[in-house]
């Protein structure tokens, strides 16, 4: 990790509490790490039946850190796609990176050093982004590097070990993991859900709108990724229309 | 399979990544249109409820598991709000909800 290197030594404050903020980012990823190993394990077997090696599907591991995208991208290598096809459906299914980026810059503190907007851009995951998002206050870059540490270490650890041994993990044991991540997300949504009840509702909007969209006749066939997309964009729009933020989201909700 | 295996990954690694750094690079000031900023304060909390909610009941072996780990998170996550508490306790619920079924 070359984070720290760039650090240099003068900054003192910053530098002081680095260390402790990535030591509390790596214990919060560990429910994230656990989830990720479960579902790469299933990406590591996909990638060997698709003919790809251990060192392949590492390095895919390591530098695409995305579950939906990286089953497309096994396909899609699969089917010998052509590098434009590759690199559409790629934008499209990995597009809700894209809200989420922007989402986290409004957590930056203005004064933080630009090299780390290069750093975490490639931490933005679903789960990492809900975590680092979630800090009251700005974001410190190495809490989002911790949680990506751990995370990504789960990540490509079961990515390479489906690969090469194929499912040692009891079946119990590994569909017990694979919640844990939902756990989070919930442990994310239900607390300010709890606090202001306009936020309660839209978590219940959109848990209905996601439900509706795995068994209405047409929307059932749109991709999980454009599900995200289209219900982000649209439900998140109309809570700004209808209770927009007038100041600090952050201050108001403490005040509550 | 045919081709350079890196070389595709690396085309869609780099796309990836340019999604994902292209807001990091544009927006570098705080948003001051209101409708924008009140926008991407919703973001988090939809796109979270939709990743969440029906997929848990699919993640697991059996619907039931899944509903027990919903049902128990939900719980831990509106008594106590804490990240880890309420990720194990989805967990042991599958892990319980698997010993019966």
């Amino acid at each position: 990790m070359n984070q720290s290197g760039e650090m240099p030594a003068a900054a003192s404050s910053e530098n002081k509490s680095s260390g402790s903020w990535f030591l509390k980012g790596m214990l919060a990823g560990i429910p994230i790490c656990m989830g990720y190993y479960a579902v790469s394990f299933a990406l590591g077997i996909a990638a060997r039946n698709t003919g790809m090696n251990a060192l392949q599907s590492f390095v895919m591991s390591l530098t695409m850190v995305a579950s939906a995208g990286q089953f497309a991208a096994i396909g899609l290598i699969g089917a010998g796609a052509g590098f434009i096809e590759m690199i559409t459906t790629t934008l499209i299914v990995n597009l809700r990176y894209f809200l989420m980026s922007c989402s986290l810059t409004q957590k930056l503190d203005p004064s933080m050093k630009p090299v780390h907007r290069f750093g975490l851009a490639y931490c933005i995951t679903d789960e990492i982004f809900g975590l680092s998002v979630s800090v009251n206050g700005y974001l410190h870059p190495f809490y989002t590097y911790g949680i990506t540490f751990v995370s990504v270490s789960g990540w490509c650890a079961g990515t390479v070990l489906g690969v090469i041994v194929g499912n040692i993990l009891p079946a119990a044991a590994a569909d017990a993991m694979g919640v844990a991540m939902y756990g989070m997300f919930l442990a994310i949504i239900i607390p300010p859900a709890k606090k202001n009840h306009f936020v309660g509702g839209l978590v219940a909007v959109s848990m209905l709108g996601s439900f509706l969209f795995t068994v209405l006749p047409v929307l059932r066939s749109v991709s999980s990724g454009f599900r995200v997309i289209i219900l982000t964009l649209v439900l998140a729009g109309a809570a700004a229309l209808i209770r927009p933020i007038p100041s600090d989201p952050d201050e108001e909700e403490e005040e509550q | 399979m045919k081709g350079n295996v890196y070389l595709a990954l690396a085309a869609m690694a780099l796309t990836i990544y340019l999604v994902r750094l292209l807001p990091f690079l544009f927006l570098r000031k705080p948003i001051k249109n209101v409708f924008f900023r009140s926008f991407l304060y919703y973001v988090p909390y939809v796109t979270l409820a939709v990743m969440t909610f029906p997929a848990i009941l699919t993640a697991t072996a059996h619907p039931v598991a899944g509903a027990a780990a919903l049902a128990t998170g939900l719980v831990i996550a509106w008594v106590r709000g804490d990240l880890f508490a309420t990720a194990i306790g989805c967990c042991l619920a599958v892990f319980i909800t698997g010993l019966f079924i």
